[in-house]
C-alpha cells in the first residue's frame, strides 16, 4: 500500500495537514493512536457526561469576524465556510496581577482603556506596543525566536506592566520558561487582545467534526487505533512507517505531530538519539480540574461574581512563569467558564462548568508511586479551588462533578513527552527535519493553541508536500 | 474559454476560497486585492486550482499578471483556450 503523504496524529495540525494535501489530490492517510482524534483538543465520557480536553477559547473572533485574521485564513485553506462554525463570543475576560485586575472584551477598547488608567505614565508607549504588534507582518517577524520579555520591558520601561501584557500569551501558547518567543508573542497578544475570543457552540466536538468532514470530503482517510512505532528511513530519507501492529506502509512524504522530541524516538536510537538535547525537551504543562455545577459560576456567592470567560491569575508580585518546584503552582493559572461565553441561539445548554488550570511539574506528575497519584490529584485539584473560592467565592457546595487530569494523563493520551502541552522549547519554524521526506507540524514546528495547530499542517503541506505543484 | 469565461472561472474559484467575499461588483481593472481582502496565501490557492481544474501552470514571475480580472483574461486566453469552463463548486 502507497500513499502519498501519512501523517502522524489527528489533532488539529494533523487533520488539518491532511485536508489540505488530500484537496489537491494527493494519496492521504492520518494515522492516530487513540481511538479518538482531536489530540490535546478531544473528549471523552465519565460517568454518562461528555467533558472536553482542551479549548477553553478560540482566538480571533472579535467585532470585525474572522476575516483576515489567521482564524479566517485557516478556514479558507480548508474551504471551510465560516458560516459553518457557531462561535458564541466572550463577555469579557479578566487578567489578575498581585492586585490588578484588569479586563478585556472582544472590543479592544476595553483593554486599552483598563491598561492605560491603571499604567498612566507608560499609557503611550503601551499603546505604541499595541499598535505595532497589531501592524507587523505575521508571516515575516524579524528575530522570530527572540526574547519577547527583553522587547516587551524595552518598549514599555516598566517590568510589570510587561507582565501583564506578556501573561495571557504566554499562558497560551509559551514553551518557554520565563519568557514566550518574539514570533509567538505577537500572534498571541494580536489572537486574544485584537482579535478577541469566543467558544464555538457545543464545544470541541462539531469544531473537530467539520475537519473530519472536510478530510473525507477530500478523499484523505484517518485511522484510529493505529499508532506508529517506527519511522522507516532508507539513505537519509524516511519512506514511510511500521504501526504498533507490524504493519508497514509507505509514502513520499511522512508529516508527524507527535513533537520534535517523540518524533526523534521513532526514528530508533540508532538514527533519532543524534538529534536529541536535553535541552529540547518540554518544560510547561498543566494540571486542570473541572467542575460540573448545578448553577453558573456567576451565580456563586463571594467576594467577585466570576462572570469572566476566561481569567488569567497570577497571585504573586510579579508573573514567574515556569516549571513549579512542587507537583504544581498554585499561585498562577487559568480559568475557563464556557457558560460566560454567549449564550447558543438555539439548542440545549450545557451543565456549567468551572476550569481550573494550574501549572504543572514535567516529570514529578509521571514518578509518582501509584498510591499516592490520587491524592496528589484530589490536594491540588482544591488547592486550584482554593484560590477560586478566595477571588471569587467557592464553588465546591455547588459542584455536582469533578474530574481532574495531570501531565500524566496528558502523556497517555496524546503520547506528548511529559504530558506537556506547548511542545519542546526549541521550535522547527521551517518544518524540516534532518532526514528528507520528513516534516513536522504543530506545536513543535511553532504555532501556538488551535489555529495555530491548524496552521501549522496546511502551511508544511503548502511548503513541503505542494510546492512542486506551485513552483 | 472565452475571456468572459476566464473570469467566470477566476470569481468561481475565489469564492471556493473566499465564500465571505462579495464578488458582486468586481471592476475588471483594479487589482484584487484592492476590492476583496486576498492574501497571499489566498492568490498561491487560486494558482494552484488553476492547475487542478485546468492543467495550468503558473510559474512564480508570472503572478503579477494574476493582479486584476483583466490581467487574468490576458495572460490566461492562450492557455485556457481550448478548454472548457467548469466551477470549482461542483468539480
Ligand atoms: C487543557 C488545554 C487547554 C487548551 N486550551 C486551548 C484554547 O483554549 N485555545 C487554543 O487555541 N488552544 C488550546 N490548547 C492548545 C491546543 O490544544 C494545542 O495547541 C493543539 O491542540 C495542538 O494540536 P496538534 O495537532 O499540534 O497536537 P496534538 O493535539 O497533540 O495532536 C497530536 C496527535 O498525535 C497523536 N500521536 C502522537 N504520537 C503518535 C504516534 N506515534 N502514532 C500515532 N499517533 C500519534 C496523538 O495521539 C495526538 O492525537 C489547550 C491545550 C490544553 C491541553
Amino acid at each position: 500500500m502507497r500513499y502519498d503523504t501519512l501523517v502522524i496524529g489527528a489533532g488539529f495540525s494533523g487533520l488539518a495537514a491532511g485536508i489540505r494535501a488530500a484537496m489537491f489530490g494527493r494519496r492521504v492517510l492520518v494515522l492516530e493512536r487513540h481511538y479518538l482524534w482531536g489530540g490535546l483538543n478531544s473528549f471523552y465520557k465519565r460517568k454518562g457526561r461528555l467533558f472536553d480536553t482542551g479549548l477553553h477559547a478560540l482566538t480571533n473572533c472579535g467585532l470585525r469576524g474572522a476575516k483576515g485574521t489567521p482564524l479566517g485564513r485557516l478556514l479558507r485553506q480548508l474551504r471551510i465556510h465560516p458560516d459553518q462554525l457557531q462561535l458564541l463570543p466572550q463577555g469579557y475576560s479578566e487578567l489578575r496581577l498581585a492586585d490588578l485586575c484588569l479586563r478585556f472584551s472582544n472590543d479592544p477598547e476595553l483593554w486599552l482603556e483598563n491598561v492605560t488608567r491603571a499604567f498612566r505614565k507608560q499609557a503611550d508607549r503601551f499603546l505604541e506596543l499595541h499598535r505595532t504588534v497589531g501592524s507587523l507582518d505575521i508571516d515575516r517577524i524579524e528575530d522570530p525566536a527572540a526574547s519577547a520579555r527583553a522587547k516587551v520591558e524595552a518598549q514599555l520601561g516598566d517590568p510589570e506592566l510587561a507582565d501583564v501584557v506578556l501573561m495571557a500569551p504566554t499562558f497560551y501558547g509559551s514553551a518557554r520558561e520565563g519568557d514566550i518567543d518574539w514570533d509567538q508573542f505577537v500572534m498571541l497578544y494580536r489572537a486574544i487582545f485584537h482579535d478577541g475570543l469566543a467558544q464555538p457552540e457545543g464545544g470541541v466536538r462539531p469544531l473537530l467534526q467539520l475537519f473530519l468532514n472536510r478530510l473525507a470530503e477530500c478523499g484523505g482517510e484517518l485511522r484510529r487505533k493505529a499508532g506508529v512505532e517506527r519511522l522507516l528511513v532508507r539513505d537519509g530519507r524516511v519512506y514511510g512507517v511500521r504501526l504498533e501492529d507490524g504493519e508497514e506502509i509507505e509514502a513520499e512524504h511522512v508529516l508527524s505531530s507527535a513533537g520534535w522530541v517523540e518524533t526523534m524516538g521513532l526514528l530508533g536510537p540508532e538514527l533519532g538519539a543524534a538529534h536529541l538535547r536535553p535541552e529540547d525537551r518540554a518544560t510547561m504543562t498543566i494540571l486542570e480540574t473541572i467542575s460540573v455545577l448545578d448553577r453558573p459560576p456567576k451565580d456563586i456567592p463571594g467576594p467577585n461574581p466570576l462572570a469572566a470567560a476566561t481569567v488569567f491569575f497570577a497571585d504573586e508580585q510579579r508573573f514567574a512563569y515556569g516549571a513549579p518546584k512542587d507537583l504544581c503552582s498554585a499561585t498562577h493559572g487559568v480559568l475557563s467558564v464556557p457558560s460566560n461565553f454567549a449564550a447558543p441561539a438555539s439548542g440545549p445548554t450545557a451543565e456549567p462548568t468551572l476550569r481550573a488550570t494550574l501549572m504543572a511539574h514535567p516529570e514529578a506528575w509521571h514518578t509518582l508511586p501509584p498510591e499516592r497519584y490520587g491524592d496528589e490529584k484530589q490536594r491540588w485539584s482544591e488547592r486550584a479551588l482554593d484560590l477560586v473560592a478566595r477571588l471569587y467565592g467557592d464553588p465546591r457546595p455547588y459542584e455536582v462533578y469533578r474530574d481532574v487530569f495531570t501531565p500524566r494523563t496528558i502523556t497517555k493520551y496524546t503520547g506528548h513527552d511529559r504530558g506537556a502541552i506547548y511542545g519542546s522549547p526549541t521550535k522547527h519554524r521551517g518544518g524540516a527535519t534532518p532526514f528528507a521526506g520528513l516534516y513536522l507540524i504543530g506545536a513543535d514546528q511553532g504555532m501556538a493553541g488551535i489555529v495555530g495547530a491548524g496552521l501549522s499542517g496546511a502551511t508544511i503541506v503548502n511548503l513541503h508536500v505542494l510546492n512542486s505543484e506551485v513552483a | 474559454m472565452t475571456r468572459d469565461e476566464i473570469a467566470i472561472a477566476i470569481k468561481d474559484i475565489i469564492s471556493q476560497i473566499a465564500p465571505d467575499e462579495d464578488l458582486g461588483n468586481l471592476d475588471p481593472k483594479v487589482r484584487l486585492r484592492d476590492q476583496i481582502e486576498l492574501d497571499s496565501m489566498d492568490f498561491l490557492d487560486i494558482v494552484m486550482e488553476l492547475r487542478k481544474l485546468y492543467g495550468v501552470q503558473v510559474p512564480e514571475a508570472d503572478y503579477k499578471e494574476l493582479a486584476t480580472l483583466e490581467g487574468c483574461a490576458n495572460y490566461l486566453e492562450a492557455h485556457l483556450a481550448d478548454k472548457e469552463l467548469h466551477c470549482a463548486s461542483n468539480a
